[in-house]
């Protein structure tokens, strides 16, 4: 088991013929992933790689290969749209790597997608990784093994120090989950660590926060109420000043809230053991 | 991105929201000129962009022109949390009865807008939250369907507004959330709107954040911006589509990604240095990217160690290391640099730089451990 992604995943591609696009979707067939299917509006009927056909509809593509899983990587302008074609489309995981999403649209996207009942992450995210199974997304697929640790973060690289820095010490992964940067999006932190809690592979999970937000303190509250898996935790942003976007649009400390220390306080609170730098999180699991 | 209060009420004004009458002056003498111009009394206001301008004396109230120029001078030449006042605004003075505070802002947990209204205005709402939570009023917006009517006479009666202000309430509320839409705004907000002694509601303050995600569809916002208010690193970055932070310490960080360049400040102060900067140059930054990144590091002279840190992904390591190469040739690097490139691309990135006499780091914690050294050495 894992959670999310697995081989049976059956993946749609949008903005697939694109210069990240086309890189990726090489990258996640040589990982193994079954990419069924392409989008690019106006390339329908080319092929990609000479093994998956290209629409010019979500809705085409999905009539003819059964997709259930979307990945999206066009940019920001043009990723609203696209998410909701893969919701009408009959989707029900979406996965969007675009970053410079408007926050505006966002609302209205995770609105109507929830009234759908279409599963969301991202956008601004790597996507996800269920080692030796499947990566739908832009997670370096050599640093993984399989194994039983669950990561859920907010942040693309540093999640893939994580990784590195498990599988060096010979701690494999059941599913990494990058949920995102931005102040609005799919699943949360509590969502996720509600899909680890029940999944029969995951025995223990890391979650690597950052500044911006209350989503760390609203998790170890859950994590204190609901879990019984031991989770170990980063938050990152311990140096940023108050005020300032730090890259992501949602790390910012604004109006005096979301600094790391309170994060790292309220995990603490809960029983989490937090790593003063990612390379400590191996030893903190074991 | 933050506008000005003279910008953030324009954009209000022109939506219906009712606001004082009033110029923005950049000089003492222009000052006394729209003093004049407005006769009677009016209130110099300082144009930076920070809170607190009132309580730092940058906000003043003037009984004659002689007056408005003296005090014009005065908050010209002040520094408020660090920003030189530029520009004051002068506005005709308000007969005020009764202050309320008036915004819409996103809220992330609940992911769509929300109003939030209290009669107790002039002051920070943070500080209404702590003081007197039970004073703030929040209606919530369906992001699809919008700020309906009967929500804006759910605030008004929850704030305890008399029925005769209810119509022109509404006028403002619609072009309030009106702006906030237009405008992609994090935050439109109106601290204080006021009711004056003849019954007439004004907007007196005015504060607009905008989304830098949304600047693309709106180039006339984008040109608001104040280029005085920020650093010219921070100019510079954001024409490379770089995010860069200035820091006070010594070593300048180049990572990829906005949480690995948060954790490699961390880790960086963790083994006793000090961090120069954020720089997060991005997924899939070419070598264009890099060298621009590096030019703008080595352009603050307080730092001693560059620290490159990439981990690919949509990042190729072959790429970043194209560009430090070519910002060497370019700009003459002759600080210590230590670089560490893992995932997509790392044996051809390796490679790349074999020899250019770099300090290479394997992990994290070497990487930071040596730029440490490095910049005490």
């Amino acid at each position: 088991m894992s959670i999310l992604v697995n081989k049976d995943t059956r993946l749609l591609v949008q903005g697939i013929t694109g210069r990240e696009g086309l890189f990726h979707t090489r990258q996640m067939i040589a990982y193994g992933t079954r990419v069924v299917a392409g989008v690019t509006p106006g390339k329908g009927g080319e092929w990609v790689e000479d093994k998956v056909p290209v629409f010019d509809t979500a809705k085409a593509a999905v009539d003819s290969t059964g997709a259930n899983c979307a990945i999206i990587y066009v940019p920001a302008k043009f990723a609203p749209d696209a998410m909701y074609e893969a919701a009408d489309a009959g989707i029900p995981l979406i996965v969007c790597i675009s970053d410079w999403i408007p926050v505006h649209d966002m609302m209205k996207v995770r609105q109507y997608l929830d009234q759908k009942g279409v599963t969301l992450i991202g956008p601004n995210c790597p996507g996800l990784l269920t080692p030796g199974e499947a990566k739908v997304g832009i997670i370096p697929g050599h640093i993984a093994r399989p194994g039983h640790v669950g990561i859920v973060s907010r942040s693309g690289t540093l999640t893939y120090e994580v990784i590195a820095a498990l599988t060096a010490s010979g701690l494999g992964q059941s599913t990494c989950v990058g949920i995102g940067g931005d102040p609005v999006k799919g699943l949360n932190f509590i969502d996720v660590l509600a899909l680890f809690e029940g999944d029969p592979q995951t025995e223990k999970v890391v979650m690597i926060g950052e500044i911006g937000g209350n989503d760390e303190e609203r998790a170890a509250e859950f994590i204190a109420r609901k879990m019984t898996k031991p989770v170990v935790a980063f938050v990152a942003g311990q140096t940023a000043p108050p005020g300032k976007r730090m890259g992501h649009a949602g790390a910012i400390i604004e109006g005096g809230s979301g600094t790391a220390a309170d994060k790292i306080a309220a995990l603490e609170a809960a029983r989490v053991k937090v790593a003063r730098h990612p390379e400590e999180i191996p030893a903190l699991l074991k | 991105m933050k506008l000005h209060e003279y910008q953030s009420k324009q954009l209000f004004a022109q939506r219906g929201v009712p606001i004082p009458k009033g110029r923005v002056a950049a000089s003492a003498d222009e000052a006394r000129a729209i003093a004049i111009e407005l006769g009677g009394r009016v209130v110099i206001k300082s144009q930076v962009l920070v809170g607190g301008r009132g309580k730092a004396g940058g906000i003043k109230l003037a009984k004659t022109p002689q007056e408005a120029e003296d005090l014009a001078t005065q908050i010209l030449s002040m520094t408020i949390k660090g920003l030189p006042v530029r520009k004051v605004l002068v506005d005709e003075a308000a007969d005020i009865k009764k202050e309320i505070y008036f915004g819409i802002t996103n809220d992330r947990a609940a992911r769509r807008p929300v109003v939030i209204c209290s009669a107790e205005g002039g002051v920070e709402i943070e500080e209404v939250a702590r003081t007197n939570p039970a004073a703030i009023v929040r209606e919530y917006i369906d992001p699809i369907m919008g700020l309906r009517d009967y929500q804006v006479r759910n605030i008004a009666l929850n704030i305890g507004l008399p029925r005769e202000h209810w119509k022109m309430f509404g006028q403002i509320a619609s072009g309030l959330y009106q702006t906030y839409l237009d405008t992609d705004a994090t935050l439109a907000e109106i601290n204080p709107l006021v009711i004056m002694g003849d019954g007439r509601l004004l907007a007196l303050d005015g504060k607009i954040v905008l989304d830098d995600n949304a600047l693309f569809r709106h180039p006339d916002l984008a040109e608001m911006r104040d280029l005085d208010e920020e650093s010219p690193q921070e100019t510079e970055a954001r024409k490379y589509g770089l995010s860069y932070v200035k820091l006070d310490g010594e070593i300048g960080c180049l990572v990829n990604g906005a949480g690995l360049a948060m954790g490699t400040m961390d880790i960086v102060k963790h083994f006793g240095g000090a961090p120069a900067n954020f720089l997060d140059i991005g997924g899939g930054a070419g070598a264009d990217k890099v060298t621009a990144a590096l030019r703008i590091i080595l352009s603050d002279p307080k730092v001693r160690v560059i620290l490159i840190n990439i981990f690919g992904g949509i990042t190729r390591c072959d790429e970043v290391a194209r560009g430090i190469l070519a910002a060497m040739k370019e700009v003459g690097v002759n600080l210590p640099m230590v670089v560490r490139l893992v995932g997509t691309n790392e044996e051809e990135g390796r490679r790349l730089l074999e020899d250019a006499h770099l300090i290479t780091a394997t992990s994290l914690a070497d990487a930071a451990q040596k730029a440490v050294a490095a910049a005490k050495g």
